[in-house]
């Protein structure tokens, strides 16, 4: 199954997220404007601690362009809080653990290999994807292409 | 699925006076590298860089751009603040040497030990770490880093175009083959 596109309608889940309690999608895009979903493969991977880390240094713009960032991975809340804690990531990262991986499903990142894609979706206060993008699962797909969609979604 | 298209990254803040830069101001080649000195890929690139830079003395430009990922290394803005603080009193190369070379032992007795050996006016020096200013220009940076593709550190920059190979040290042979690359493109009717 592919990735959700740009338009579709984003399927709503609550999650727990180690310190960040639970989280529900719904009420996330009726707090921020736009929710920025960071699909990861596993915590403590090389690539995903980058890539999150980079989210952590620039996470005021994401609050400026009236983002919430959330990470989600099919680890444990336990590891999630691990991760968090050890790379001083402020933002919920979330265990898409049980069923495993069903969240990735409904987004169509699942790998078979029973990991996520790297992949970012926004979402929006009506609960459409307004952007995709599947990166190479061992690149860091970085933060221009995000904040620069998201400029584009002011006003 | 966006298909990822286009993955080449350009340098949006171009290199200006604010920056710090080595080497000739008309090289055909300028070098920017995004770094954190408390990053072991860093400090590892350092000398690769030097020893590269070293062999094209006259037509590489090296400039160097603070990148301090404070959420994952706690000394790092410091250790940013420290070089951009010494490079007001003239002493930026030295003080960014010093620091990469320590092998991540860059926490303040360390910085303050470099600015005395530097010969540094330690009270300006004091007074410049605290100077919002600088620690405002260290954000810009890094806002405007991340623009332009800057994911970790180290990034290199060759004539504006990103470096492909970021996530790991820089590896002499590569590098030195693209800063050829780039000498040899920028000189079509070879000047010598």
């Amino acid at each position: 199954m592919a990735a959700l596109e740009v338009g579709a309608k984003a399927p709503d889940f609550a999650l727990e997220g180690g310190v960040a309690g639970s989280f529900r999608l719904s009420e996330a895009v009726k707090r921020s404007r736009f929710v920025v979903l960071a699909f990861y493969p596993l915590a403590f991977s090389p690539v995903c601690t980058e890539e999150m880390s980079l989210f952590q240094e620039i996470l005021e713009e994401f609050t400026e362009l009236g983002a919430q960032v959330v990470g989600i991975s099919v680890d444990s809340k336990y590891a999630q809080q691990a991760f968090a804690e050890s790379k001083g990531i402020t933002f919920p990262l979330l265990a898409d653990f049980h069923p495993k991986g069903v969240v990735a499903q409904q987004y169509g990142v699942m790998r078979e290999d029973g990991v996520a894609e790297r992949a970012l979706f926004i979402v929006d206060a009506q609960m459409v994807v307004r952007y995709s993008f599947v990166s190479e699962l061992r690149k860091n797909p970085g933060a221009d292409r995000l904040l620069e969609a998201l400029e584009g979604m002011q006003g | 699925m966006t298909p990822a298209a286009d993955d080449k990254h350009f340098l949006k803040d171009p290199v200006s006076d604010r920056d710090w830069a080595r080497g000739p101001a008309d090289a055909p080649v300028t070098l920017v590298e995004y770094a954190d000195f408390q990053c072991p890929d860093c400090q590892h690139s350092h000398p690769v860089i030097e020893r590269v830079l070293a062999d094209h003395r006259d037509r590489v430009r090296f400039v160097f751009r603070q990148f301090p990922i404070v959420s994952l290394h706690p000394l790092a803005q410091g250790a940013a603040l420290a070089s951009e603080a010494a490079g007001r009193q003239g002493r930026f190369w030295e003080m960014q040497r010093r620091l990469m070379e320590a092998e991540g032992r860059i926490g303040e007795a360390e910085a303050l030990r470099h600015a005395s050996e530097l010969h540094l006016d330690i009270e300006q020096w004091r007074r410049d770490l605290a100077d919002p200013a600088l620690s405002e220009h260290i954000r810009e940076t890094k806002r405007l880093g991340v623009r332009s593709g800057v994911n970790g550190t180290p990034t290199l920059f060759i004539n504006g175009v990103r470096y492909e190979e970021q996530t790991e040290p820089v590896r002499e042979q590569e590098l030195r083959a693209a800063i050829e690359e780039a000498l040899a493109a920028a000189q079509p009717a070879a000047r010598e």
